[in-house]
């Protein structure tokens, strides 16, 4: 089953085309990563997956929905991990996931167990989000990902901020999550902490995709 | 979906993003810390700046109460716009799937509540400081009621339609106070009734509140969506 089908998708960002013609077809279960330099058209693409974002040309189809005219249902499928946390601040990483949970229906019963996962100590999970550090807020970033479960996850720069034991932690999460049938998407500007978990790897640079590593 | 659970979904959403937006204004003490002792300065001000003129002033009440509610709405929209600007919050609201329509009921209600709270201090506060009386406290309680949530939907609204906005602080006042005048004339005639300082027919211009309030909240819950997603 084809979970991502771009066809010549041009994004327009300020009248620029940060995506000029994008081809990609990603498979259930596969983890993709595009690797390309700053301004690629990364997280524009991982955007326009997530159905943040409208095409202005071409076809795009994410889990069967058309993003030009069904984009809410796309939301409500897909676990983005953006440059930006998404915390509210003044919210401890336990209540910006339990506010989370909810508003996405799938209770709040697993938020203990996602910060666990991602391996949060106690301590810090009443703390507000503001007073974590980078790392530690992407931990939480990722645990909401994984409250969710969805089904496709678009990651980018998903190592980025994190200590080697939440690297791992990652990894180990994406590869059960691509076990247990679920499309991963990963953005990297560099190919080498993510390449190990790609089952395939793509380059994008200028706003288009080709295979292969970029060199 | 029976319509019986739609509207309890969207009541559910709805008071999660309120209560999301109130916890953070608790903690943070917005509201009690700064807006307040604002809205009770300004009084003050207003106060001086009529030269303590009892008679001027019992007569100019109900104008510089709404006045001074007034710039409290622009803090607490302002207020309300960076809870999800701030590192892409507003993400939550866009990706879990919630009714924007909703989402747009809990951010208004929740600029509500503060602003209910603030009057509720700042409209005794106004009459004992300048010396007018309540003659109808139905009359003066249902105008609160109908202006706060007309201003809550319009502050609401506007404050999604700045969101993009770089200078979105400045721009919201240009947009808010103008669109908040029909609210402002309103509230002070149905208030000038209300303290007895002219007899102006008070329940027609709460009626009128009501019907501002409607529309701001019928248009917010149509156009909150695809501001959200534009922002």
């Amino acid at each position: 089953m084809t979970v991502v089908s771009l066809r010549g998708a041009v994004v327009l960002l300020g009248g620029f085309p940060a995506l000029a013609g994008a081809d990609l077809g990603v498979d259930r279960g596969e983890v993709v990563l595009v690797s390309g330099p700053n301004g690629a058209g990364k997280s524009t693409l991982l955007h326009l997956c997530a159905g943040l974002l409208r095409p202005a040309a071409g076809q795009a189809e994410v889990l069967g929905c058309d993003l030009d005219a069904d984009r809410a249902r796309v939301r409500r499928r897909v676990g983005l991990l953006g440059h930006d946390t998404s915390l509210y601040g003044d919210l401890s990483a336990a209540e910006n996931l339990r506010v989370w949970a909810r508003a996405c229906r799938v209770g709040a019963a697993d938020v203990g167990g996602a910060l666990d996962r991602l391996g949060l100590p106690a301590r810090l999970r009443d703390v507000p989000a503001a007073r974590l550090s980078a790392g530690q807020r992407r931990r939480v970033a990722l645990a909401a990902i994984v409250v969710r479960r969805p089904e496709l996850w678009l990651l980018d720069e998903p190592h980025a901020g994190l200590d080697v034991e939440g690297r791992e932690i990652l990894d180990d999460i994406v590869t059960a999550a691509a076990a247990a049938g679920a499309t991963v998407v990963l953005a990297s500007h560099e190919a080498g902490p993510a390449a190990g978990l790609a089952t395939r790897t793509l380059a994008m640079a200028g706003g288009t995709l080709t295979p292969g590593p970029t060199t | 979906m029976s319509a019986w659970r739609a509207m309890r979904t969207f009541a559910g959403d709805a008071g999660l993003v309120a209560a999301k937006d109130l916890r953070i204004e608790w903690r943070a003490r917005t509201t009690l810390g700064q807006v307040l002792p604002f809205a009770l300065l300004v009084l003050v001000l207003f106060g001086f700046a009529l030269d303590a003129n009892r008679p001027a002033l019992r007569l100019a009440t109900p104008g510089l109460l709404w006045m001074t509610v007034l710039f409290v709405t622009v803090v607490a929209a302002q207020r309300s716009v960076a809870l999800e600007s701030a590192d892409g919050a507003r993400r939550v609201l866009l990706l879990s799937g919630m009714a924007p329509a909703a989402a747009f009921a809990g951010k208004a209600a929740a600029v509500a509540v503060q602003l209910l709270a603030v009057e509720a201090l700042v409209v005794p506060g106004a009459v004992l400081l300048y010396g007018a009386a309540i003659e109808s406290v139905p009359l003066v309680a249902a105008a609160c009621v109908a202006a706060t949530v007309g201003l809550s939907a319009a502050g609401s609204l506007l404050g999604a339609v700045v969101a993009g906005v770089r200078a979105h602080q400045t721009v919201l006042p240009i947009l808010l106070l103008p669109v908040s005048a029909p609210v402002l004339i309103a509230a002070t005639r149905a208030f000038a009734d209300g303290l007895g300082t002219v007899a102006v027919g008070g329940w027609s211009w709460v009626g009128l509140l009501a019907g501002f309030a409607a529309v701001n909240v019928a248009v917010g819950a149509v156009a909150y969506g695809p501001l959200l997603e534009d922002a």
